[in-house]
């Protein structure tokens, strides 16, 4: 494989203390395509998300993009990488930095690599436009919106670099039914224009079935454990 | 509706300019109270000259009168007058010891909050240790070392104080890493420094700004219990705790005004920094209501 087009969680263990939460998982999402994850609650789902987002390191297994294995988690992994991988939680409200309004959540990625301004307001109402944030919306501040219009934020704010994956981890479990189908609507979009990676995490099976080209069982794909 | 329209149109127009709610009143007097306490303590040399080593004999245990408000002391001394520059004194060293304990705090707390692991448990031991030590023992030891003074005073109160802020800083900051939206910033690209001014610092710069005031109070009585005790400033230098304690031999004699006016200030001016404080806290986090209202 010269160009492997997936990310790839290769045999990756994770345990907090004693506590075994991956043993041995492999997960490969590749460009394109949109990969269903279920399990059951405290199966590792997010735990595995966060290591495929670069957050966390495994205790063994590694993660690769396109191919190039990355050794590094959080800050250490270069900017370039970091942001081809973008994640989306369940919770608006914990992933927004509660002092900034939508428009600078949004902006903060680009803000953070040194974007020009003008590029970046006009990335930002592009965007913003996109995820269907009004005008008045766009000053307000995260404890002034609903958690649908701030999860509409944090998928913008995801989507900010263009990131070759999304990972979504239950991020519509706290919607309304309108606002689900909206955002499921623009991660499909986005990952048919761009011919990006989706994995998506939801205990919703007709959402699983309706959105995903394939699922996986977590249960199923780790070794088995004692 | 009703009786609001049938209130004087003054009264309204004062209540919404001000907007004099109930919870507000104790605020605004708080405020009143702090102001002419800073004002006044700021302008006194130059409205109200005082000769601090001078004494009037024939005056001594003067009852409160109109030409000595709160009367005069053993020493024939006005102790209104007095208690203007004690008041100076102690606001002084109470902001002043406050901002010490506060970056002493800062730093310590930031340094074990940012870093964690091994650094964080070491200087957390250290806080544990000087905490389980009596502070005002350690006060008197550190004041006892460097000669009685405003310094030694003010080094005294800050060096013993920063404890809890480092606590609150450490903690604050252990707990805002691990929230999803450090995570979201690092995955957008953010490197170490921008997560800590952007993200960390703004978060807990207000909760130390707070700490910090409602240390004053809390300074400022140290100052007081350690002039009291006699190892704060020269005697001859008017500070709260200084005429407290020359008020005691007074009380014995009759002459209870001598310890009232500073011992009034005192707790009026403490209590109205307490209070602006404990309002602003309930503004940064509604979830925790203040003890203090007034």
């Amino acid at each position: 494989m010269t160009s492997a087009q997936h990310l790839l969680a290769d045999e990756v263990s994770v345990s907090y203390g004693r506590q075994v939460v991956l043993d041995g998982v492999t997960l490969r999402i590749g460009r394109g395509e949109t990969v269903g994850l279920r399990g059951p609650s405290g199966c590792g789902k997010s735990t595995l998300v966060r290591v495929l987002a670069l957050l966390h390191r495994p205790d063994r297994g590694r993660v690769s993009i396109d191919g190039t294995a990355v050794d590094a988690v959080r800050y250490a992994v270069p900017v370039a990488l970091r942001t081809r991988v973008a994640a989306l939680f369940q919770s608006p409200r914990a992933a927004a930095d509660p002092r900034l309004s939508l428009t600078d959540l949004i902006a903060e990625p680009l803000r953070a690599t040194r974007t020009p301004e003008s590029a970046v307001r006009e990335r930002v109402a592009e965007l913003a436009d996109l995820v269907g944030l009004t005008a008045d919306l766009r000053s307000r501040r995260p404890h002034a919106v609903s958690d649908g219009q701030l999860q509409r934020a944090c998928l913008a704010r995801a989507l900010v670099h263009r990131p070759d994956y999304l990972l979504c981890d239950e991020a519509t479990a706290m919607l309304d039914a309108s606002t689900q189908a909206h955002v499921a609507a623009v991660i499909r979009d986005y990952q048919r224009t761009q011919r990006a990676g989706v994995l998506v995490i939801t205990h919703d099976q007709t959402l699983l079935d309706r959105w995903t080209d394939r699922i996986v069982d977590l249960a199923a794909t780790a070794r088995a454990r004692a | 509706m009703a009786d609001l329209a049938a209130r004087p149109p003054l009264l309204r127009v004062a209540r919404s300019r001000l907007r004099l709610r109930p919870g507000r009143a104790g605020a605004v007097v708080a405020g009143l109270i702090l102001l002419v306490a800073i004002v006044g303590s700021l302008l006194a040399p130059l409205l109200w000259p005082l000769d601090q080593s001078a004494v009037a004999l024939d005056q001594t245990r003067m009852a409160p009168s109109w030409t000595h408000l709160a009367g005069t002391d053993d020493l024939g001394r006005d102790v209104a007058h007095r208690t203007v520059y004690g008041l100076r004194v102690s606001l002084l060293v109470g902001a002043v010891a406050a901002l010490v304990a506060t970056v002493l705090g800062g730093v310590v707390g930031g340094i074990a909050g940012t870093l964690g692991g091994r650094v964080d448990r070491i200087l957390m031991r250290i806080v544990d240790t000087i905490a389980a030590m009596p502070h005002l023992l350690l006060g008197i030891f550190i004041v006892a070392m460097l000669r009685p003074s405003l310094g030694a005073v003010i080094a005294s109160v800050g060096l013993t104080h920063w404890l809890s802020t480092a606590r609150i800083v450490r903690s604050e900051l252990l707990s805002l890493r691990t929230r999803p939206f450090i995570d979201a910033a690092i995955s957008g690209g953010a490197g170490r420094f921008r997560v800590l001014t952007r993200h960390l610092l703004p978060h807990v710069l207000p909760r130390l700004a707070l700490a910090t005031t409602l240390m004053i109070p809390h300074a400022v009585w140290h100052e007081t219990a350690l002039s009291f005790l006699g190892l704060g400033l020269p005697p001859h230098l008017a500070s709260l705790g200084n005429m407290i304690n020359d008020g005691q031999g007074s009380l014995l004699t009759g002459a209870w005004w001598a310890s009232l006016a500073p011992g009034a200030v005192i707790v009026v001016v403490t209590l109205a920094i307490a209070v602006l404080a404990a309002r602003w806290r309930d503004r940064l986090d509604p979830r925790v209501r203040a003890e203090l209202h007034l």
